[in-house]
């Protein structure tokens, strides 16, 4: 069974397609890669999978279940995570209350309006896992950007997600934060199948098992890394002739 | 040192009635009153980042259903003070589905329009509400047999209702819950994206502002035995969320510094100034330019400054 099924799906902001007519079958352990152009409508196709907007036509599934119509919330319920292109975290509270905050989305404590709100135990061990632990206190905003980007990973796999999206998980990130994030996605466990977004190709390729190259809204090439380098399409999209 | 500061602050209430005449614990039962419906304000706006202005809507509703109850079914408080919160708590809840329809501006200007509209009814429903004369002819309540006619008497009622109105709401924010309700307002999109109900999250919020309301509501019909529509005008909404942005929203004991701010001016300084709005806007506009995030917070910030220097 594919992990996420998206089916001709279309979306157009006032009259112009930035979705048209997509169709993309991301197996179970999968890592796909969506490369494209600026404006190929990347962002906008993980906003229609997580329900961030509504699509006008077409179908999404997640593994057997019908998203398409569902809010945001409850497609996370299913087993979506994501991360956003541009850091979307608590930047006032510490790294720690953050990961907490994600975790309480999923617990059925978050309805608990009488009780104390207590750090989680698995808090630790999570920041732990990417290498943040010693600044598990600190405020989000004084720390480096590289570290709210692997905070934000950690976030979504706090959640043990059948499904991540990525939304360019590399963009802005010096050399050295690179690394550290490639490794952090390669670490991934096979459980949770991880479809990410990148705009420049050569720095993600080797991520990827199966790479789609998306143009104008539309699916201009797919198939494994190999094929896709192959492609002339691939090249012109790229190179512009 | 922050439970110390509550306890002391409970003390000194408490023994208020010993150092004053009747005057001011009048004074201070009117503070205590508003305090309770500035805290459930704060709970919208502080924590849920949702500006009412048409909070007075749950005070007035909650004291005018008590007082019709009372007058038109001639059923006395141990069915009135019931009647009047799970009515206005249902009121609530139905127009939270209206105003949480928007955030922002727009849920400011739906809160706005829906209180209104009460306070509209409240004036032209003669037959019931004997418009701008009001209602009179109430009676306080006598918990346990307590007589609370008497000044000090009331202000240990009021003591007593306004303790556990902060207790629960202060242990509403520190719930985990609150802490849902903090990051909506932090970051809505993001909460979504973690598997929280954003929507309702706000409603539920809301509905328990309402009840809070309500109950400030009672005290304040109690208080007064009486209850006219510029309760429900937009006047009050617009003290009750100047009191909670002058003290510090988001903060516990900003709306009680805001309603002893807001309720001194008033009712003191009015004795003496006979423009106390002028004043009262005047001295909103100090605190704003000087303390922009509220005495409270503001204090703090400049204590620390204080004994970092010295």
């Amino acid at each position: 069974m594919a992990a996420l099924h998206i089916q001709s799906l279309k979306k157009a902001f006032g009259g112009l397609p930035a979705i048209n007519d997509v169709s993309l079958k991301v197996e179970e352990g999968e890592r796909r890669l969506i490369i494209g152009p600026n404006g190929a409508g990347k962002t906008t196709l993980f906003n229609l999978v997580t329900g961030d907007l509504r699509c006008d036509s077409g179908n999404i599934f997640l593994f057997d279940h019908e998203i398409t119509r569902k809010a945001t919330h409850r497609r996370v319920h299913l087993g979506l995570a994501r991360t956003y292109q541009i850091i979307t975290l608590f930047p006032k509270d510490t790294l720690e209350h953050n990961i907490a905050l994600s975790l309480l989305g999923l617990s059925r404590d978050r309805w608990n309006a009488f009780g104390r709100n207590r750090p989680p135990e698995e808090a630790k061990g999570i920041l732990a896992r990417v290498g943040l632990e010693h600044l598990a206190q600190r405020p989000v905003s004084e720390v480096a950007y590289g570290e709210k980007r692997r905070l934000e990973i950690a976030m979504a796999l706090a959640q043990k997600p059948r499904v991540l999206l990525l939304d360019e998980p590399l963009a802005g990130l010096s050399r050295e934060e690179r690394g550290a994030v490639k490794q952090l996605i390669a670490g991934i466990p096979r459980e949770t199948t991880v479809v990410m977004i990148e705009h420049d190709m050569d720095t993600a390729l080797d991520m990827a098992e199966r790479i789609t190259v998306l143009h104008y809204g539309r699916v201009i090439v797919e198939g494994t890394r190999a094929e896709v380098v192959a492609d002339p399409k691939t090249r012109e999209v790229y190179l512009g002739h | 040192m922050k439970h110390k500061s509550w306890l002391l602050l409970l003390i000194l209430l408490v023994l208020l009635p010993l150092g004053y005449g009747e005057y001011y614990v009048n004074l201070a039962s009117q503070i205590l009153i508003f305090a309770v419906f500035a805290s459930s304000i704060n709970l919208l706006l502080g924590y849920g980042g949702l500006p009412t202005l048409g909070h007075a809507a749950y005070l007035g509703v909650a004291a005018y259903l008590s007082a019709l109850v009372a007058l038109k079914l001639g059923m006395g408080h141990l069915a009135a003070a019931p009647a009047a919160l799970i009515g206005t708590t249902l009121m609530a809840a139905a127009f939270g589905l209206i105003a949480l329809r928007a955030t922002g501006l727009g849920f400011l200007m739906l809160t706005l329009a829906l209180s209104q509209v009460l306070w509209g009814t409240a004036l032209r429903w003669v037959s019931m509400t004997d418009g701008d004369n009001g209602l009179r002819g109430l009676a306080r309540p006598a918990p346990f047999g307590i007589n609370l006619d008497g000044a000090t008497a009331f202000y240990y009622f009021c003591l007593v209702i306004t303790v556990i109105a902060i207790a629960f709401m202060a242990r509403f924010v520190a719930s985990p819950f609150g802490a849902a309700l903090k990051g909506t307002r932090d970051q809505s999109r993001r909460m979504s994206a973690l598997g929280h109900d954003v929507w309702m999250i706000r409603w539920l919020t809301f509905i328990y502002a309402g009840f809070w309301g309500a109950v400030s509501g009672l005290l304040f019909v109690y208080y007064h035995k009486y209850i006219h529509p510029v309760s429900l005008s937009l006047a009050n909404s617009a003290e009750g969320l100047l009191a909670v942005i002058a003290g510090g929203s988001g903060t516990l004991a900003g709306p009680l510094v805001g309603a002893a701010i807001v309720m001194l001016l008033k009712n003191y300084v009015s004795g003496y100034v006979e423009r106390w709005n002028m004043l009262l806007g005047f001295v909103f506009v100090v605190i704003v330019v000087f303390m922009p995030e509220g005495v409270v917070p503001g204090v703090q910030r400049l204590w620390r400054r204080f004994i970092s220097r010295a």
